[in-house]
């Protein structure tokens, strides 16, 4: 069960990879969107009801470049298709991984870094595929995301791989698996919360007319607006969840180690997380702060969870450090 | 608190009218820097900057040790962040200070923020705008019968809005929740700091080894902790009377060696006299009424039987160590201070004190070298002590660590090595002076941890509160509706038909705010038997 958990994670790797392939590919091919712009409504372009704003900056530069019709548009549309249902197909396999995983454990399947950060990138694919499924038009994003995925599988494999082992007597607790899963939930959700930040970053910048090099990357992503909006309701959907996890966690280790809160390492760094994450739901309320700068701090947030995760595992050790590798 | 601002400053003598008293200007202007949102986030980013020292940094309340091992490492730049406080990261003075700050400017933004919405939930929804037609969402329709303010306030209030009727005008407001639960979820960041406070005011904890045996029993005093702390408004007489007796230890492992359960029972003298049995583990305390007792470790403790040259038997049970390796090997030492004693005269040999420092393996190798367990459960138990033979340096008034002899004796040659052996069970060592050592057995200890938290009840609730809050905060959408309900143009009143305007306004970004006034103004419309809306339209 074991082997064949491993087996699928391979196969969930290339899976996205040949997604993320496919999505370069539209990529490429262009604009099936931006170059239908001008005839299809605008609500199309930048989906989910945000105003036009988006695609009007784009098109002086981007409509010179891509007014080339339709062959080419049809064909990006066609491989971005395939990309989507390519990224189902991986994450059919990455449950199946997690699923066989945690079979062959008797277990829930988290607990150590490896299957902690499998389960999380599983969180983060199927959240985005709700997303793509809500909102179609985002789903260039997908290149981003698979990204994502393949980077930190693959990091998974090689370098946290443990193989299956029970859990101590110390992990063996309800509040484990209410504390564990909605981290990871949480994690998931902050970790695909990342990608459309990321993207509103340089796309922002592309629409205020910036043409140098990772802002062109942005040429053909959906519009700012929209993606700033979906940053925001992701964090605004995990932040509550990440609170409450922090919170049984706090529970568990009352019960565990004898005191709530006790400043370990991987406590330090989670209430740094919770912090940053604060401080972007209160500067995205701020209108006298501008957009980008807020989500410059959900990005941050995000290298605090990845702090927390690697940098603390590796690097210090504290009564957490036992969900690391070795 | 805008009482500041109200404040009337009395003028000095003399002094012209109406100029602002300076001190007062500035205090008023820096309380409204620190109860800005501006000011609250740079707070909230400079709590999680200084935070990180705590992690990278050892803390005194963490990890004793470490901190002394780091002043050992860097004897330069150690005492220099000490007196920064980066072994306290969380008690220093700046981190305080941030955190307070930023509390000061929560309550300062919460007094204001709650008496508003307190005015807001008191007063009626406010008067529609005159032209309804400017709002984001608007439509118009046909009712066939002559339409009444007081039917679509019903519609209305049925659906949970908080509805005024003014004339032909009703006016309509939901999601106060958002508002509230914000209030809710700043309050409770409150609550939570309260409980902290409490208990580290309040709260008093010891940790300690408990060997198994009646002999060992401990009772709850200072004294009896290896480490304890005591918070301000708490006196070492304050400590509830209960004793703990360790009847029995019980640790099942897995093949691997990894453990898969502990189970500790003890028998507890409670502090009313009472007497009962219980058992507790990792991840279910023993919860006593005055405090709870933590399960945070356990190991064996060799007993050594020692007969010194006179032919008088001394027993010492020492819990060893872990040395920290999976295989539950651990280190020790067993000292004889009251060895050798000549029974004819009394008089104690400080020179003749025997100590064996040495190694406990719960499952030893069958060949040498005896260096590791190789399980952590008790298959093939042994000791592989050195012995030693001097002053043992306990007089000296220094407080030395009972797990470990004495370095400077032994560097002075006050203390001498006179062999090692290693030990099976039941095994007799028989030393150069004929005196001899016996490996007896072992007993189990556990390392507990006992604690009293008055504030953690509160910080629970408040925690509860918090995500309540949080949620509504988050999930919540005020927003606003307007109906002006008129007869219909070119009919009269009599014929019937009556026309509504309906305006809506989203007060906090909310996309899907134009669905619900479309499901608003369909159901208006149905109430009043119309066949369809006239016009409708989201611009
Ligand atoms: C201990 C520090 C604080 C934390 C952790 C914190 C946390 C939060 C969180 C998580 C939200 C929800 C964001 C949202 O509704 O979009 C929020 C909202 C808000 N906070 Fe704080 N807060 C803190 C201090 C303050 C202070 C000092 C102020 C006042 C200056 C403040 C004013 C507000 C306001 C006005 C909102 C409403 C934003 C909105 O509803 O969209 N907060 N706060």
């Amino acid at each position: 069960m074991s082997a064949l958990s491993d087996q699928l994670v391979t196969f969930a790797i290339l899976a996205y990879l040949v997604a993320m392939i496919s999505h370069a590919v539209e990529y490429a091919l262009g604009n099936v969107r931006a170059g239908s712009a001008r005839t299809a409504p605008a609500r199309e372009l930048v989906g989910a009801g945000v105003g036009g704003s988006g695609g009007a900056v784009e098109t002086p530069v981007a409509a010179a470049v891509e007014a080339r019709p339709s062959r080419s548009a049809a064909r990006a549309l066609i491989a971005g298709r395939v990309a989507a249902w390519l990224t189902v197909l991986a994450a059919a396999l990455h449950l199946g991984a997690v699923v066989t995983r945690g079979i062959a454990a008797g277990r829930m399947p988290w607990g150590n870094m490896y299957e902690f950060v499998l389960t999380v990138t599983l969180i983060g694919a199927a959240a985005w595929l709700v997303v793509l499924w809500k909102q179609p038009s985002l789903r260039r994003l997908g290149l981003f995301l698979t990204l994502v995925m393949v980077l930190l599988l693959a990091f998974a494999e090689l370098k946290l791989y443990v193989e299956v082992v029970p859990l101590m007597p110390a992990l063996r607790s309800y509040w484990f698996i209410i504390h564990v899963s909605t981290i990871i939930f949480a994690s998931g959700i902050f970790l695909l919360g990342v990608v459309p930040a990321a993207a509103y970053l340089l796309r922002a910048g592309w629409e205020q007319g910036r043409r140098s090099f990772p802002y062109t990357l942005a040429r053909r992503l959906p519009a700012a607006a929209g993606l700033e909006r979906l940053t925001f309701a992701l964090h605004a959907f995990a932040f509550p969840i990440f609170t409450f996890a922090v919170i049984a966690g706090a529970i568990w280790a009352e019960a565990a180690w004898g005191r709530a809160w006790g400043w370990d390492p991987k406590e330090t760094w989670a209430f740094i997380s919770w912090v940053v994450y604060a401080g972007y739901l209160h500067a995205r309320a701020t209108p006298s702060i501008r957009r980008n700068v807020a989500t410059w701090i959900a990005v941050v947030g995000f290298l605090t969870m990845l702090m927390n995760l690697f940098g603390v595992n590796f690097f210090f050790t504290g009564l957490h450090s036992y969900a690391g590798v070795n | 608190m805008t009482t500041v601002d109200d404040r009337p400053a009395a003028p000095p003598a003399g002094a012209p009218r109406r100029r602002v008293n300076p001190v007062l200007a500035l205090l008023r202007n820096s309380w409204r820097q620190l109860t800005s949102m501006r000011t609250a986030l740079i707070l909230l980013f400079l709590l999680a900057v200084a935070a990180i020292p705590g992690s990278v940094l050892p803390q005194r309340g963490v990890n004793p040790e470490k901190v002394n091992q780091y002043f050992i490492d860097h004897p330069d730049l150690a005492p220099r962040l000490d007196q920064l406080g980066f072994f306290g990261v969380f008690g220093s003075v700046w981190f305080s200070a941030i955190y307070l700050l930023l509390f000061t400017s929560l309550v300062g933004c919460i007094l204001p923020r709650t008496r508003d919405h307190v005015r807001a939930l008191r007063m009626r929804p406010p008067a529609a705008p005159k032209r309804l037609d400017r709002l984001p969402q608007h439509a118009v329709l046909e009712v066939p019968a002559a339409a009444d303010p007081a039917a679509v306030a019903a519609v209305l209030r049925r659906r949970r809005w908080r509805v005024t009727v003014r004339g032909n005008e009703v006016s309509a407001e939901k999601g106060y929740l958002k508002e509230t639960g914000n209030l809710l979820f700043h309050v409770s960041l409150v609550a939570v700091l309260l409980g902290v406070a409490l208990g580290s005011w309040y709260g008093w904890h010891g940790n300690r080894i408990l060997v198994a045996g009646a002999d060992n029993a401990f009772c709850n005093t200072r004294q009896q902790y290896a480490e304890a702390s005591l918070g301000p408004r708490v006196d070492s007489a304050d400590l509830p009377p209960f004793c703990l007796t360790l009847d029995r230890f019980e640790a099942d492992y897995l093949a691997s060696g990894q453990a898969s359960r502990y189970w500790a029972t003890v028998t507890v003298d409670e502090t009313d006299g009472s007497t009962r049995t219980a058992g507790f583990s990792v991840n279910s305390p023993l919860r006593l009424g005055p405090a709870n007792v933590y399960l945070l470790g356990n190991g064996y403790a060799p007993v050594l039987r020692y007969t010194d040259r006179y032919g008088r038997t001394q027993t010492s049970v020492a819990p060893f160590l872990r040395t920290g390796d999976q295989n539950a090997t651990e280190e020790g030492v067993a000292a004889f201070p009251d060895a050798n004693v000549d029974p004819k005269t009394g008089a104690r040999a400080p020179d003749q004190q025997v100590a064996f420092d040495g190694l406990y393996l719960p499952t030893a190798p069958e060949t040498a070298p005896f260096v590791a367990s190789q399980f952590p459960a008790e298959r093939n138990p042994a000791v592989v002590l050195v012995a030693y033979r001097g002053n043992l340096g306990l007089d000296a008034g220094i407080p030395g660590s009972v797990y470990q002899l004495d370095q400077r004796q032994i560097d002075s040659g006050k203390l001498t090595q006179i062999g090692d052996k290693k030990l099976g069970l039941g095994e007799k060592w028989t030393l150069d002076d004929g005196s001899t050592l016996e490996f007896v057995g072992t007993k189990p200890y556990i390392t507990i941890s006992v604690r009293h938290a008055p504030g953690q009840a509160l910080m629970l609730v408040a925690c509860g509160t918090l995500l309540l809050g949080l949620m509504g905060s988050l999930f919540a959408r005020r927003r606003r509706v307007w109906f002006r309900v008129s007869p219909s143009e070119g009919g009269s009143p009599t014929s019937g038909s009556s026309l509504v305007e309906a305006g809506g306004l989203p007060r906090t970004d909310h996309p899907g705010f134009a669905d619900e006034f479309a499901q608003l103004v369909a159901a208006i419309s149905d109430d009043g038997r119309a066949d369809r809306p006239a016009r409708e339209g989201a611009e």
